[in-house]
């Protein structure tokens, strides 16, 4: 069922509600083009603390209060085990290994289109719709994902991991609309979550100190900030705790230009820092690429696209060769500022978001 | 889409004979049944009219009833009220694990301040037995609740028994009847009860009221403070209203006892044999022997128990887990966690059908039907 031929009303689209005002305006949208429309809340993490107090509580209360507004019909379901073990493993594993992770990227690819998209279909729904900034495009040769309207608010880089299968079934009612229309649009149909904040970070992690959070299931290992001379320069807290190209919390004073990371040495332990921005050692000149994903297959194995290395970046003009093993070689027209092993890498042909993998090292 | 309504231990539809009971309080009769005037005294006349059947239907005094807001109420004024109250002459306590929150988060707030509490584990069926209670007795235990009927899985306790062997024991008993009562016969001499809980809602009566029987001679705690309501147990002005629809609803579930009793036997040997026609794998969760009729828990083996209740709804069948929801999304039952510790699957799969009011057994079959169709498709 690559098109949809019903009509709306025999249509069941279920929209995944976080209990913000993407997700209940998406509902909200959906319910007045006349599809038959399902809320479902998504619990994925236990965050109740000592007071018994949980975040999840208050969203699925919000969830409850705009579907009642809607008059639709909402449910929770609870994906706490499959998210531990495909997103949090992942995620610990990564920074494990001296990466940083992206859990986005790999929650719409496990649990909100898999889990979830399964649990909507056995539910007898058409569609799973969510609040997402992008946008679907369904014709005889399948689907493809284009940015939304709103690139300020574009979300293709956190779904480059979905496939043509999971794409089939999947709505993004947000992706016609520039952001600052999507309250107004609450405002004026009165959702109850229409002046809610938008949540920031990462979900399980919330407004809690990253480090913090971390060390709670990861052993940090101090170690020595060195130069790439091999000069110690100070103490660092575990490698797991800095980002490449970072330069805050790093505690190194003294004269000429800002401390940046510029590297780990895994093996040693060893944080590289160098000074200035534009430090040569965070430039590369390409990146390989692993787990490939590609919503639309290339024709050619070697061809020129856009690239984003990072949420929220300008696309950059890069070359890619695939191996044909899903592994790719990717270079850059110009040198590339802090590439994190780990991150995404995702692909576009303008506004078509080709697919994307995982950044596994920097070509120098 | 005709929906048919299968919660009703949750709770239960008013009653219209309810609503006519209730209609005088909302239409003319208002006063404070502690005033002193003409409006107090038609007030305090419906008042005590409702205390005396009610405390007649339980074979009880009329000062040993108690109006509160409900189960939850009665359930806290019995065990923090009266181990408060008499916390000189011990501070040992008996419960069971399969006790409604109501009962149980009473008892760890009791252990909090400084209270030792046995919770009794119950076997297979759910069930404790008068042995048990006898074997965790102490010199210093003061109180043992233990429920009638089961909410999850309906199965029904030894009260009677066990009331019996306390009666030459400091300890006084209590029983959550909250599920059992109108399907079981309550007479709280017969069953040696000292206090007993009931609500409304559950017996086709208006949500907010219930009461508690609080054998004469016992002091409780008042869980509230105010005014001297309810002889000083339970302050606030009393919800005059609630107290005539429960007084009608306790009617009703008399007068309807044995014939209920009978048809929600039979809608659970309908249900059963539907899915036994459909050749479901399934498995009936309680006692066969000691239960209450109107609920049927079951477990799946194989299907998600919230993908399940999410495609009855859809289907227009409401049904239940029968358990806590956080955020609502489904924890496991403490019931039946207890009474399968090594089967977590059986209460992941399981869903509570309960009946009530309304229903026929055409209903039954159609929701036996439909849900065999949902458990056959999320489990092939």
């Amino acid at each position: 069922m690559s098109m949809n031929k019903k009509a709306p009303e025999d249509t069941r689209v279920i929209v995944g509600m976080s209990g913000g005002v993407d997700s209940s305006v998406a509902a909200y949208l959906l319910k007045q083009q006349g599809y038959d429309v399902i809320g479902i809340f998504m619990k994925n993490w236990d965050d109740t603390d000592e007071s018994g107090v949980c975040t999840a509580t208050t969203d699925y209360e919000d969830v409850i209060r705009v579907c009642n507004q809607l008059e639709i019909p909402y449910y929770a379901v609870n994906f706490e085990k499959q998210y531990w073990d495909k997103v949090f493993t992942y995620f610990l594993e990564e920074y494990k290994a001296g990466r940083t992770p992206n859990p986005d990227v790999m929650c719409n690819k496990e649990i909100k289109f898999r889990a979830f998209l399964d649990h909507a279909l056995s539910l007898g729904a058409d569609y799973l719709a969510t609040g997402h900034y992008a946008r679907v495009e369904r014709d005889e040769d399948g689907v493809k994902m284009l940015r939304g309207v709103d690139y300020n608010k574009d979300q293709t880089y956190f779904l480059n991991a979905l496939t043509q299968e999971q794409l089939q079934h999947v709505m993004f009612p947000l992706g016609e609309i520039e952001k600052p229309r999507v309250r107004e649009i609450a405002l004026e149909a009165g959702l109850a979550t229409a002046k809610k904040k938008d949540s920031t970070g990462i979900c399980f992690i919330g407004e809690r100190n990253f480090k913090e959070f971390l060390s709670e299931f990861l052993p940090a290992q101090p170690g020595n900030m060195e130069t790439t001379d091999g000069e110690v320069k100070g103490r660092h807290d575990g490698l797991m705790y800095y980002t490449l190209g970072q330069r805050q919390g790093l505690g190194i004073g003294g004269a000429g230009e800002p401390w940046f990371v510029v590297g780990k040495d895994l093996d040693r332990n060893v944080l590289l820092v160098g000074q200035g921005y534009d430090h040569p050692e965070l430039y590369s000149n390409g990146l390989t690429a692993v787990g490939l994903n590609w919503i639309d297959v290339p024709k050619e194995n070697r061809f020129t696209c856009t690239a984003k290395f990072r949420y929220r970046q300008e696309d950059q003009p890069v070359t890619v060769e695939l191996d044909g093993n899903g592994e790719a070689r990717v270079m850059f027209d110009e040198p590339q500022r802090a590439i994190t092993p780990g991150q995404a890498v995702v692909f576009y042909d303008g506004d078509v978001c080709l697919g994307g993998g995982t950044i596994e090292e920097v070509i120098k | 889409m005709k929906r048919i309504y299968l919660d009703h231990a949750a709770t239960s539809p008013v009653a219209a004979e309810v609503v006519e009971a209730m209609r005088p309080f909302y239409e003319g009769v208002f006063g404070n049944p502690s005033s002193i005037h003409h409006f107090g005294r038609e007030a305090r006349r419906g008042l005590d009219e409702a205390r005396d059947t009610i405390a007649g239907a339980v074979n009880a005094g009329f000062d040993e009833i108690i109006f509160t807001s409900g189960g939850t109420e009665s359930d806290n004024l019995a065990v923090i009220g009266y181990s408060m109250a008499n916390r000189e002459k011990g501070r040992h306590v008996i419960t069971t694990q399969v006790e409604h929150h109501g009962i149980l988060h009473a008892f760890e707030h009791l252990e909090t301040l400084g209270f030792e509490v046995t919770y009794l584990q119950v076997d297979e069926s759910g069930r404790v037995s008068e042995d048990q209670v006898r074997d965790a007795l102490r010199e210093d235990t003061i109180l043992i609740s233990i429920m009638y009927g089961n909410n999850e899985v309906g199965t029904v306790q030894p009260v009677e028994e066990i009331g019996a062997i306390l009666t030459d024991h400091q300890a006084v008993f209590h029983t959550d009847a909250v599920q059992a009562f109108g399907l079981a016969e309550i007479d709280v001499k017969k069953l040696n009860v000292d206090m007993l809980s009931v609500s409304a809602h559950k017996i086709n009566g208006p949500k907010g009221t219930g009461f508690l029987y609080l054998k004469s001679g016992l002091t409780v705690s008042p869980g509230l403070y105010g005014g001297e309501q309810e002889r000083k147990r339970r302050a606030g002005t009393e919800n005059v209203a609630g107290a005539a629809g429960l007084k009608k609803a306790v009617e009703l579930a008399i007068e309807k006892r044995e014939e209920r009793l009978a048809l929600y036997d039979s809608f659970r040997t309908a249900m059963i044999q539907v899915f036994d026609e459909e050749g479901l794998d399934f498995q009936v969760n309680g006692s066969s022997m000691y239960y209450l009729p109107h609920i049927l828990n079951v477990s799946f083996p194989g299907a998600n128990v919230e993908l399940m209740l999410t495609n009855l709804d859809i289907s227009g069948i409401a049904a239940s887990s029968g358990s806590a929801c956080t955020a609502g999304s489904i924890e496991p039952s403490h019931v039946l966690s207890a009474m399968f510790p090594e089967q977590p699957e059986r209460s992941r799969s399981a869903i509570r059908f309960s009946f009530g009011d309304g229903l026929t057994e055409e209903d039954i079959r159609t929701a036996a039907e439909k849900t065999a169709k949902i458990v056959t498709r999320l489990t092939d």
